[in-house]
């Protein structure tokens, strides 16, 4: 008797938890809620969460490796700000891309290099080079903390792309959703990462190549912060970095997490992020259309994070193993 | 005799005036001036550094401090609340402390406690554009409640008798006086316009992505609105988006606020991104901390003596009233002051 209860609880995971959660919610939104259940209204939710969904799949790759990438919303802000201002003081465009994409990459290997090679922990190591990447570009190359998008470049144009009536961020992140699904799914490499993030010693002692692979996962989530911090501008016509400042990077850990890819890592994949993007998506227009003031929304937000992961450590009590390596 | 005895006096008198004239001369101005003004130390802690307004008052007050020779000094504390609260325990502590603090106060209690300290220590405490519940010694910014009010009158004349008479608001937050006191003012004029409804009122937390994100299901959900009041022209971006993304800017007339800087408002009004803005006049803002400063450290009082309130003139400017000196432009102004 014991064991066919266990046996059933086993089989309401996390991510099952969160799905249904969210398909309540959205069935109860389109039955109580005028105007949810329109075109227009769907693709605006979608819309709502793709840069966020963007930055998770980065983030999810990290994790699911055993790291963290505390770094990723300054990288998005200041790289993209650092682009523009460079645009704006008239430098020609496929230089200034050049210097920041080697920039975003050189900050990814930095990250990458000090986790992976002189064992500093991620959650130290992404914190400080987010705040040196935020206070180096505030203070020494930008003047103000919003810049604009010169007019006519193609970021602007970027921003007005529409296939069908949908914005192009929508599209990108299903690219990138597709790509990443393919990534950990099908290619050796991708399959690496779980074993790395289930037993780094182990998937080390089998010749599989841990370090440089860690470096190549903080370059990876270093170039989605980019394309993120890119669509965010063409989206506004100017990036604020004042975004570092914000909840953003909380949100993108919810996101990832609350699908069911556990901090230890090891565990999940594209789906869980989808199924996370889709619940914080739901909930912030349902919020949102009810009209319900930003401090409940925060409260609610951050009430349904700290369930998710009470289930987590309920459902996937740690093991001898992730004791003695610890999380992250 | 009595010719001699004149022009005896007369010429006693022209030495008398002769003397004299170097004293007349003499103005107790300049060496008054001088004596309480020279060496003074003003220090500016606004929200941040990193945004026109706060840029504009320090190249202001940089001319004008240095002018009366006096320095000037500013702190950025990024928009945290903590590193404010840090910078302005530090320059109290420090020795020479500042004799004036010249402070905007990122919500209504926070820095209370603090800057009575400050006014413990002999320093001078200005608040600006943002008022907090403490007796400072004076208030220079806008009235929130009148300005709440303008970008109502604003939206009421955009949206017009024939129009569907609904409107949004994209608040700020629900701990900032700005944010709160402008409610205040547009719900009065509201109150007086029955036939006005407000059909949503979201908080943007002055983020621009937001903004956009709740504009975009406020316009989803009531397709025929006519206005909308955004509370700040940093995150009006977003809400602007929002409705240039829903194919309504033609219909949507937004209201924000703003600092008046060129790029930032006027370049919008004039390109229909807002219909109108309660522009803060940032040289005469300026110009009033300036000449509080300088009464201050002459009047001898006590710091905390009395609190008045020095509101700038505001005005709720259109695409219309456009003259080439409505705005004022950041570049300039920073040129201008060498930095």
């Amino acid at each position: 008797m014991r064991r066919i209860n266990y046996v059933g609880w086993k089989v309401v995971n996390q991510e099952r938890i969160v799905l249904a959660i969210a398909i309540a919610l959205f069935v109860a939104a389109a039955v109580g809620l005028p105007g949810f259940l329109t075109a227009g209204n769907l693709v605006a939710i979608v819309r709502s969460i793709s840069v966020l969904g963007i930055l998770a799949l980065g983030m999810a790759v990290v994790i699911i490796g055993r790291g963290i990438d505390l770094s990723m919303v300054a990288i998005m802000a200041m790289s993209v700000a650092w682009y523009l201002q460079l645009l704006g003081g008239g430098v020609a465009d496929p230089w200034a891309l050049l210097a920041v994409l080697a920039a975003v990459i050189g900050i990814g290997l930095i990250n990458g290099f000090l986790v992976a090679y002189a064992d500093v922990p991620a959650i130290f190591v992404t914190l400080a080079s987010g705040s040196f990447v935020f206070g180096f570009v505030r203070s020494q190359v930008i003047s103000q903390d919003a810049v604009p998008v010169p007019h006519g470049h193609w970021v602007e144009a970027l921003g007005r792309m529409r296939y069908a009536s949908i914005p192009v961020e929508v599209f990108v992140f299903a690219a990138l959703a597709f790509a990443a699904f393919l990534f950990l799914r099908f290619t050796r490499w991708g399959r690496y990462v779980y074993f790395a993030g289930d037993n780094p010693v182990a998937a080390r002692n089998i010749g599989i190549p841990v370090r440089p692979m860690l470096v190549l996962r903080y370059v990876i989530s270093a170039l989605v912060s980019f394309i993120a911090g890119l669509l965010t501008a063409a989206s506004l016509l100017s990036i604020n970095t004042r975004v570092v400042n914000s909840t953003l990077l909380y949100d993108i850990v919810l996101v990832t997490v609350i699908g069911g890819i556990g901090l230890s890592g090891g565990k999940g994949s594209v789906r869980n992020v989808l199924i996370g993007a889709a619940l914080i998506g739901i909930l912030l227009n349902a919020m949102t259309i009810i009209d319900i003031s930003l401090l409940y929304q925060n409260l609610i937000k951050s009430t349904i994070l700290l369930a998710a992961i009470i289930f987590d450590g309920i459902l996937n009590p740690r093991d001898e193993q992730t004791a003695q390596q610890g999380d992250i | 005799m009595p010719l001699l005895k004149s022009m005896v006096s007369a010429a006693a008198l022209a030495a008398a005036l002769l003397t004299a004239a170097p004293v007349l001369a003499q103005d107790p101005g300049p060496g008054a001036y001088a004596a309480a003004l020279t060496g003074k130390r003003v220090l500016l802690v606004p929200l941040a550094m990193g945004f026109d307004l706060a840029q504009g008052w320090a190249a202001i007050l940089q001319r004008e401090v240095t002018a009366f020779g006096g320095t000037f000094e500013t702190r950025d504390p990024n928009w945290s609340t903590e590193a404010g609260a840090q910078a302005l325990t530090e320059a109290i502590a420090s020795d020479p402390h500042p004799d004036v603090l010249v402070v905007m106060s990122p919500d209504l209690n926070s820095f209370a406690k603090i800057l009575k300290k400050a006014q413990d220590a002999g320093i001078y405490v200005l608040l600006i554009d943002n008022p907090a519940n403490f007796p400072a010694d004076a208030y220079i910014g806008s009235d929130w409640n009148r300005l709440g009010q303008l970008e109502a009158e604003a939206v009421i004349k955009g949206c017009g008798d024939a129009s569907s008479k609904k409107i949004g608001l994209v608040q700020g937050d629900q701990v900032n006086a700005t944010s709160l006191y402008q409610y205040e003012g547009i719900m009065k004029v509201l109150a007086e316009h029955p036939d006005f409804t407000v059909v949503a009122k979201p908080d943007s937390n002055w983020d621009a992505t937001i903004a956009r994100n709740v504009t975009t299901t406020m316009l989803q959900q009531n397709p025929d609105i006519c206005g909308i009041i955004d509370f700040w022209d940093g995150d009006a971006t977003g809400t602007s988006a929002a409705i240039r993304d829903a194919g309504l800017a033609d219909k949507v007339f937004l209201v924000t606020t703003g600092g008046g800087e060129k790029t930032a408002d006027c370049a919008t009004l004039e390109d229909g991104t807002y219909g109108a803005v309660v522009m803060t006049d940032l040289a005469r803002e300026s110009g009033d901390m300036v000449a509080m400063i300088k009464y201050l450290l002459q009047s001898g009082q006590p710091a905390g003596t009395a609190s008045p309130y020095i509101y700038t003139l505001l005005k709720a400017t259109t695409k219309a009233d456009l003259a080439p000196d409505t705005c004022w432009d950041l570049k300039a102004l920073q040129a201008a002051a060498g930095n």
